[in-house]
């Protein structure tokens, strides 16, 4: 008996083994680039056109990440996003809030009604001229506002919240509380947000990384440059190629070649520059994602 | 006779008053008792009405001649002749094979690999290299899409790119990637596999770590290879949550997000890199044919809800797992 674990486990150590080799490979093939873009963005303009840069910065220096600096867009564009990221969330995690209490509690009367007609949106919509004729006639094409109020909220976090409420706030509570002679707006704000503080967490920082990452409201909704957030800045210098003069000028370059080389270079500073929030806030909330979709994982 | 008709009226009358009593009953014990609720679900339900019904009804503009000074109610009928225009039109074949190819290749290349990745995790024993691999295979999911491009464009630029230094450098021509139409869809499916395939991998991993810890004991105590764990309690733990996910990628195959392959387009590639999502944009908002757009749209709408709903009932029909 003793003798057929040992053989087995025999199998399963070289198993294990393989186990570890194909994770070690999957992990490189991840950070390989990462580090790559990394000591591209902090090598000189013609150690990065030459590639000479493999693994680490060739001639280091910071000439990409001093250009960013000069460029007014880049910075207005970090601006706004930064407003549009914070009051885009506030208002997401606020009507999210809102709407998924009531619809979790099995006395709301109409509230499967509303839930039916929530997650139909999620299976059919208008699509992209309705919507944007209808911000139009509201008055707000290249506004601040078109990027906060078509996207309010989003039903697929309604039903995450609305399964945590389900579950986390007990009904003898309810019971007990409504002996009490408590109003639901007291039971809300008394009970039910001190207890859901990991909801609100989880919800802020989705909703958060989605506002701070995407463009496509930006694209059709918005004309003005002073209002663009980052993303859209990036995509006109990274995607498009035009570059704004101020970030070039101090280079001297009057030869194509170092003109590209700078170019180059600018592109993998940005994209450092670009990602840094995320960066810099990733390792403290990682754990929130991971519970955010355990909460949502509970009931499809 | 009479007696008996009577009878019967007081009865309707009795069951219309109860019918209305227990409407009243209603409104009384279980509206007006919560009205703060409804208060509370004013703003939602208002931004829901405004923001995607109207929009739905918006959807007539695909059967009418749009003028932007009669709206969308005032402008003449047009029937179905945006929809056979679409129909007819060299570009629809196109539109649904390159469409269906992305999210086709999409879903054979990226749909294993989270689950082959969530199942190698739990084997592991320690937890902090298991910790490392989590935290470092989803960071790429939080890149934004245009500097995920923007990265691809770097590694795989022409003259600059790391990928062609490296073929010049093994004595091979370089190659202009993202002007190649060939190999657009294999740029787009495998970047996504690399940004994706961690995150998506969370899920079984939660799924997993929910699975009855004395099956393993009783495997453990018939002296089952780990394979033989995989195979006999790990897969059939997580298969309810792998059918869900799949019926998800089904339903959602006509449905290739807008956002990356349109940064990702260029004139050279565009062959095989125009989607559905894109033609839309670009003929409703570039061009200003709203009906037209509209009525492209509409059909892919409609085509993605019959899918989903019908790859649903499917699997309703076959297992016992479904959505609704």
């Amino acid at each position: 008996m003793s003798n057929r674990l040992r053989r087995e486990s025999k199998n399963d150590k070289i198993f294990l083994t393989l186990i570890y080799i194909i994770l070690w490979i999957n992990l490189m093939i991840i950070v390989f680039p990462l580090i790559y873009i990394i000591s591209a963005s902090f090598s000189s303009p013609d150690a990065v056109t030459a590639g000479k840069v493999v693994l680490w910065p060739v001639d280091p220096s910071i000439l990409g990440y001093t250009a960013i600096f000069r460029n007014n867009q880049v910075l207005l564009g970090y601006a706004n996003s930064a407003f549009y990221t914070f009051f885009g969330t506030l208002l997401n995690v606020t009507l999210t809030v809102m709407a998924a209490y009531p619809l979790s509690r099995k006395d709301f009367y109409g509230g499967s009604f509303i839930m039916l007609a929530f997650t139909f949106t999620m299976l059919f919509s208008g699509g992209l001229i309705p919507l944007y004729l209808l911000v139009r006639n509201l008055g707000m094409i290249d506004t601040r506002w078109s990027m906060l109020i078509p996207s309010a909220m989003s039903v697929y976090y309604v039903i995450i919240a609305r399964t945590f409420f389900q579950g986390s706030i007990p009904g003898e509570l309810v019971e007990a509380t409504y002996l009490d002679g408590c109003s639901d707006f007291k039971f809300v704000m008394k009970i039910v947000l001190p207890l859901s503080a990991p909801l609100i967490a989880v919800l802020a920082l989705f909703y958060s990384v989605g506002q701070w990452n995407t463009y496509f409201n930006a694209l059709i909704f918005l004309k003005t440059p002073s209002l663009y957030p980052l993303q859209i800045v990036l995509r006109n210098i990274m995607i498009q190629n035009i570059f704004d003069p101020t970030m070039l000028a101090q280079t001297d370059a009057k030869r194509m070649m170092e003109r590209q080389g700078m170019r180059t270079l600018l592109k993998y500073s940005l994209i450092v520059v670009a990602s840094l929030p995320v960066i810099i806030i990733y390792p403290f909330v990682q754990k929130y994602f991971v519970k955010g979709i355990m909460i949502g994982s509970i009931k499809g | 006779m009479g007696t008996n008709s009577s009878a019967s009226q007081l009865s309707n009358i009795s069951t219309f008053s109860n019918r209305n009593k227990s409407f009243k009953y209603i409104f009384k014990k279980k509206i007006i008792i919560h009205w703060q609720f409804y208060l509370i679900m004013l703003l939602p339900v208002a931004y829901i009405v405004i923001f995607q019904y109207i929009p739905i009804g918006g959807l007539v503009l695909a059967f009418k001649d749009f003028h932007i000074r009669e709206g969308v109610f005032g402008s003449p009928w047009a029937g179905f002749k945006y929809f056979e225009q679409f129909f007819k039109s060299p570009i629809f074949w196109t539109l649904i094979k390159n469409t269906l190819e992305i999210s086709l290749y999409s879903l054979i290349a990226g749909f294993p690999l989270p689950i082959f990745l969530a199942l190698a995790l739990n084997e592991i024993p320690g937890v902090r290299f298991k910790k490392t691999v989590q935290m470092v295979t989803y960071m790429p999911f939080f890149i934004s899409t245009v500097v995920m491009v923007a990265m691809i464009f770097q590694i795989l630029d022409a003259r600059t790119g790391l990928v062609n230094i490296m073929i010049t450098a093994l004595g091979g021509k370089g190659i202009n990637f993202m002007g190649e139409p060939g190999i657009f869809k294999s740029i787009y499916v495998w970047s996504g596999v690399w940004q994706c395939t961690g995150y998506n991998a969370i899920i079984y991993i939660a799924a997993l770590s929910n699975i009855d810890p004395t099956l393993y004991e009783a495997a453990k105590v018939d002296g089952a290879s780990r394979l033989k764990k995989i195979i006999h309690i790990d897969i059939p733990g997580i298969s309810s949550t792998i059918v869900i996910l799949l019926i998800l990628s089904i339903g959602n195959i006509m449905g290739v997000g807008f956002e990356k392959v349109f940064l990702m387009q260029n004139n050279l590639n565009l062959s095989t890199s125009e989607i559905i999502s894109t033609y839309v944009y670009k003929i409703g908002l570039i061009d200003a044919q709203y009906s037209f757009s509209t009525a492209v749209g509409l059909f892919n709408s409609v085509i993605n809800f019959i899918l989903i709903v019908t790859v649903n009932q499917f699997s309703k029909k076959v297992g016992e797992t479904s959505l609704w």
